[in-house]
């Protein structure tokens, strides 16, 4: 690089590029400044003193965190000025902060702690009275206890900058000052948590998690949020077999430390008391309680007697279990008939863009480019890690944002051009054209209202701009991608292969069918949505509740939710990550097992049923996904090969429709997260 | 408008000089007495010879930091696209100090030459004059004389027929003397907390609303138009070679004739406390002195004898500040005077940063404390060093002024700290005294 500052830092010459602020440049080369407002990528504040370095020519201590580095600058950071000035201002902290470490949730894991015990002085001079107001509740799963708090402000640049939402502020001022809701007493946002996640003390405690272990008696799981389709990574906190927390504190995933309300809370489905832990079978018209052997019995006997079969796949199942889920149809029930719920026209859009020069986005991009287009979707509200990735690149690249919705949405506030439309985008992505043609790239992100034709139309608008577009087709769960690509389509195989022999039929096909004699439903519950013609069908389904459908099936087995297996899934940009076992129930199996076990009674041989051996096959035959295992079993996110080809779809894009989830719903599992349902019942729940 | 001291015969008076007069805040009495004259003289000049003059008048802010106007001025960017704009820190908040609130009673349009002739320099189209929240009173009465401003053409467009624009607004602010810094007073005045902001870059470059904005005192701009008016040579004249002009000096505590008066910068200040404020009060002696404003390092009574300028106060050790003089006599318990000084920056500090948030609360608890007569004898070193750990690490000055005076004060008078905590039994136990 031609733009190198050259400086001293304790002795030690170092290079960092121009405009790098002093403690970034002391980070790149190993050295610690530390800081508690400092946090990358926010707004700058100096106001917790913390990083005051000596730099030669400066008549008092400087704060390396307001600072760019300049050439030749001589900083020294340990020197006798530097931390004694350390000292004292923890020192200053601690006079009013409780130092309740014994029952702080933070405990252990509290930058506080770390800074005393590294910088801090040994003894307190503090004798006099410390200032103390009441804890506050600000919702469902929010916490305030201000003496604790040491106004770092991250919590507040964290909601306004980093969420678009700006629910908190600071009242009072002086020693009185206090982080407070702008709503007063309560929080109006999308409680995502992140202002609890970033305190860097026990100010900002979780409804869900507080007093509930000490962290060191937690085992740190990373695996992927079973919600949404952006696939954050989250780090399951696991005590005694139950998940009590969920962050991202480790930034590993490719969402860094984000989560949604879903990913922070909504982990609590796992431990429903309504979760099933024993297979039921409809013995004389009742549902009973069976053995697992029993009830493979019965389930073999029906596959054995053949018939009309359909299978209905779920977007929440590993590829894995997809993958196998559509052999075990094809190969073993020899049938075509085979579909899951399809939130977004990804078939369409990979179609439409093979022989162009136009590609897939990923969820990096929509931090980097340099302009992005929302078509149809209320991105925080349905894909909040991408909104969010739009928002910093607005907020940190300036990145040109353009929305064209039916409806206001979040993003247009920071929306350089906003078109509404009541059909299907197009005229109101049309109506921005000028503007579009002028930027020097683009990713659009499009929802379930744009399919069929209008993804061909956006692809050709695409292409009409003359600049490099990306598209991103959103999709509703953490799988829905994943289940595209693995086939559990009607008319297309993994890789989105033509099927051989006819197309099956489609989910409301099979649905509609009143000559179905087998139904076998994984992970789905279509009986929400749809009702079930046939009445003499056998209805075998695979889940974690007992859900409209499993009411009807004639027999249930006992499902593992994501959380309790291995196996990989892909994100709606088709980033493969990894699925971890963080914990067990008692009783459930997971699908991929459960396929297993049928195979083995039907006397099928499917291969070695095991997540590793299943994803090497898949590696081996779907197309884009030959991807680098040790990225994927290091926890990062690999990207799937496009498919380049022809994508020959028969099946019609109009059966494509979004559940159209908020940011507090995410179907069957939200419904039994009781601290999602609390949290729904705070009010402003749809908050833009 | 009521003058609240008769004026000395021995000031020299400049900026102060239609104070008393009748309806000296009116129009007419104003453009009777050369009102607007200097405004049209700068219609005449260019930006580089206004500024020229003004630092060849070697005029300084009067708010309290002493930087050039001049200067400051210069700092902003020419041929930028987008408004510039004026604002007036009359958020006087500085204990002690009372001047700004006269010049805008008595005289308000020389305070509005001052800024037209400012906005002339820079380009300005827009002005607020920012005035602290307990000055309530002052906006009406600023109101009406923007009123007139506008209706007699002194304000608005094609102002006294020189085709120059210029709007002017006021502004309350809300009680906080943290808004007195100029950084916290813009983001006050945009409708924001009152915190100071990360500088640089400095007002001149982005300020208010983050166009480039030149700031100054009420003190400062109301001096400009006597200067263009009679040149700033003659200004720097009034003073000595290096502190040149006149200054406006708030003199309170226990003299005779307080008040507000306008002396060249370099007289004595033992002449100025006893021939124009008519000596101590009662026939005491004088123990200490804050020379300007509370945040001002104290001077002990024979410390004093030093000439009222820049240079020479830096010399003893102190600062002119905003020039709110406070005279106290032997009777004056220093203590107190140090708790007092505290409460009022405990009370104040904005809480943004830590050690002046914590400092001043601590230094103020452990002061009442000790006035309650529940002192350690350990306390005493701890205030002054807890002072310096406030010093220079906070985020913007405040914490500096609650330090030094505290500073200065266990210094220069710690005999009385110690007999403060003599009196307690237990002032050497190594027990907690908390009252």
């Amino acid at each position: 690089m031609s733009n190198m500052v050259k400086l001293t830092i304790n002795e030690t010459a170092v290079q960092a590029p121009a405009g790098t602020l002093l403690i970034d440049a002391a980070k790149l080369a190993g050295i610690e400044i530390p800081a508690f407002c400092y946090y990358e990528g926010m707004a700058l504040q100096a106001a917790c003193r913390m990083c005051l370095v000596e730099v030669e020519k400066a008549p008092k201590l400087l704060a390396a965190c307001v600072v760019p580095v300049t050439e030749g600058m001589v900083v020294r950071t340990e020197s006798p000025a530097v931390v004694k000035a350390r000292k004292t201002t923890l020192e200053f902290l601690l006079t009013n902060h409780p130092l309740d470490c014994p029952v702080c949730d933070k405990g252990g894991e509290c930058e506080l702690q770390d800074m005393v015990f590294k910088y801090g002085a040994g003894e307190s001079r503090y004798t006099e009275v410390k200032v103390h107001v009441p804890e506050k509740q600000w919702s469902p799963v929010v916490f305030y206890d201000g003496p604790r708090c040491i106004l770092c402000y991250r919590c507040v640049r964290v909601c306004g900058e980093g969420m678009g939402v700006g629910a908190l502020g600071i009242v009072n001022r002086g020693v009185a000052s206090e982080i407070a809701p702008s709503h007063g007493d309560h929080l109006e946002c999308d409680e995502c948590g992140a202002c609890i996640d970033i305190c860097p003390v026990g100010a900002l405690t979780s409804g869900a998690y507080r007093y509930k272990t000490r962290p060191w008696e937690m085992e740190h799981v990373g695996t992927i949020c079973t919600h949404c389709s952006n696939g954050c990574k989250t780090t399951l906190g696991v005590r005694n077999n139950e998940i009590v927390r969920g962050n991202n504190r480790d930034r590993s995933g490719l969402n860094g430390e984000f989560l949604c309300v879903k990913g922070r809370y909504a982990f609590d489905f796992n431990h429903h008391p309504e979760r099933l832990q024993t297979p039921l079978l409809r013995v004389n018209g009742e549902m009973e309680e069976v053995s697992w052997s029993r009830a493979l019995q019965a389930v073999v006997a029906k596959f054995k007697a053949g018939g009309k079969a359909g299978v209905i796949g779920s977007s929440r199942i590993a590829n894995e279990e997809a993958f196998l889920l559509q052999k075990f149809a094809r190969t073993v029930l020899h049938t075509n008939n085979i579909d899951h719920h399809r939130s977004g026209d990804v078939v369409t859009l990979l179609d439409a863009l093979s022989g162009k020069t136009a590609t897939l986005g990923t969820a990096d991009d929509c931090y980097n480019a340099k302009a992005v287009l929302i078509a149809g979707a209320d991105l925080s509200q349905q894909q909040p890690f991408l909104a969010n990735q739009i928002r910093a690149n607005y907020r940190h690249h300036k990145a040109g944002v353009y929305v064209a919705t039916q409806g206001a949405v979040r993003e247009d506030k920071i929306a350089k051009g906003v078109a509404r439309t009541s059909g299907d985008c197009m005229d109101a992505v049309e109506s921005l054209r000028d503007k579009l043609k002028s930027e020097p790239e683009l990713l659009v992100l499009f929802g379930d209202s744009v399919k069929g034709e209008g993804v061909r139309k956006l692809v050709a608008f695409g292409e009409s701009l003359g600049i490099p577009v990306k598209y991103i087709c959103l999709v509703d769960y953490v799988n829905s991608r994943g289940a595209m690509d693995m086939g559990l389509l009607p008319d297309l195989g993994p890789g989105y292969h033509a099927v051989e022999g006819a197309p099956g039929m489609s989910l409301p096909q099979m649905m509609a069918a009143t000559d179905l004699d087998l139904l076998w439903v994984v992970g789905a519950n279509p009986l929400a949505r749809h009702k079930l013609a046939s009445d003499k069908a056998f209805v075998v389904v695979q889940d974690m509740f007992l859900t409209e459908t499993a009411r009807r099936a004639d027999v249930v087995l006992p499902a593992a939710s994501a959380y309790e297996k291995n196996g990989t899934v892909t994100n709606v940009c088709g980033q493969v990550q990894r699925l971890k076992r963080a914990v067990e129930t008692v009783g459930a199996k997971t699908d991929l097992a459960i396929i297993g076990l049928i195979a083995r009674g039907l006397g099928v041989n499917l291969g070695k049923v095991d997540a590793d051996a299943v994803f090497a096959e898949i590696q081996k035959t779907v197309r884009g996904y030959n991807v680098p295992l040790p990225v994927i079993v290091t926890g990062g996110a690999a990207q799937t090969m496009p498919v380049n080809g022809r994508v020959p779809a028969t099946v019609l894009p109009e059966l494509i429709q979004s559940s159209r989830d908020t940011l507090f719903t995410t179907g069957t599992l939200t419904r039994y997260s009781k601290i999602l349902n609390e949290v729904l019942e705070a009010p402003g729940g749809l908050y833009r | 408008m009521k003058l609240y001291n008769p004026p000395s015969p021995l000031e020299t008076r400049v900026v102060s000089r239609r104070f008393g007069t009748e309806n000296s805040w009116r129009l007419d009495t104003y453009l009777a007495t050369g009102g607007f004259e200097a405004f049209k003289k700068a219609t005449g000049m260019t930006s580089d010879q206004i500024i020229d003059e003004l630092k060849a008048s070697s005029l300084r802010g009067r708010g309290g930091a002493g930087f050039p106007t001049g200067m400051k001025w210069s700092f902003v960017p020419k041929n930028v696209e987008g408004p510039k704009y004026i604002v007036v820190n009359a958020d006087e908040s500085e204990p002690g100090t009372c001047k700004d609130r006269l010049l805008m009673e008595h005289d308000p349009y020389q305070l509005i030459e001052g800024i037209l002739i400012a906005a002339k320099t820079v380009g300005a189209t827009k002005g607020w004059i920012y005035i602290r929240g307990e000055y309530r009173y002052l906006v009406d009465h600023l109101d009406n004389v923007l009123k007139e401003a506008y209706q007699r053409g002194y304000l608005g467009k094609n102002i006294a027929g020189t085709g120059f624009d210029f709007d002017l607004y006021t502004q309350i602010g809300a009680g906080a003397y943290e808004c007195g810094e100029e950084s916290a007073l813009l983001e006050s005045l945009e409708g924001k907390r009152g915190v100071p902001r990360i500088r640089p870059p400095f007002p001149a470059v982005s300020g208010a609303f983050q166009a480039p904005t030149v700031l100054n005192n009420v003190e400062t701009f109301s001096a400009v138009p006597e200067i263009i008016r009679n040149g700033g040579k003659w200004f720097a004249d009034l003073g000595t070679p290096k502190n040149g002009g006149t200054r406006l000096v708030c003199l309170a505590g226990h003299v005779k004739k307080p008040g507000v008066y306008e002396v060249p910068l370099g007289m004595n200040m033992m002449y100025f406390i006893n021939e124009i404020g008519g000596g101590m009060r009662g026939g005491k002696k004088m123990k200490a002195l804050i020379p300007g404003g509370s945040s001002c390092p104290l001077l002990r009574a024979d410390e004093c004898d030093i000439p009222m300028d820049y240079d020479s106060m830096a010399k003893a050790g102190t600062m002119l500040g905003s020039g709110g003089m406070m005279v106290m006599d032997e009777d004056t318990d220093m203590v107190k005077v140090a708790l007092r000084i505290m409460r009022f920056y405990k009370h104040e500090s904005c809480g943004w940063c830590i050690p002046c948030r914590e400092g001043t609360t601590w230094l103020q608890k452990m002061l009442a404390r000790i006035v309650d007569g529940n002192g350690a004898s350990r306390d005493v070193d701890l205030i002054g060093d807890l002072a310096k750990n406030m010093l220079g690490r906070t985020f913007c000055p405040l914490g500096d002024a609650a330090a030094m005076p505290t500073i200065s004060i266990v210094e220069k008078f710690r005999p009385e700290f110690e007999a403060y905590v003599a009196k307690n039994p237990f002032a050497s136990s190594e027990l907690v005294q908390v009252a």
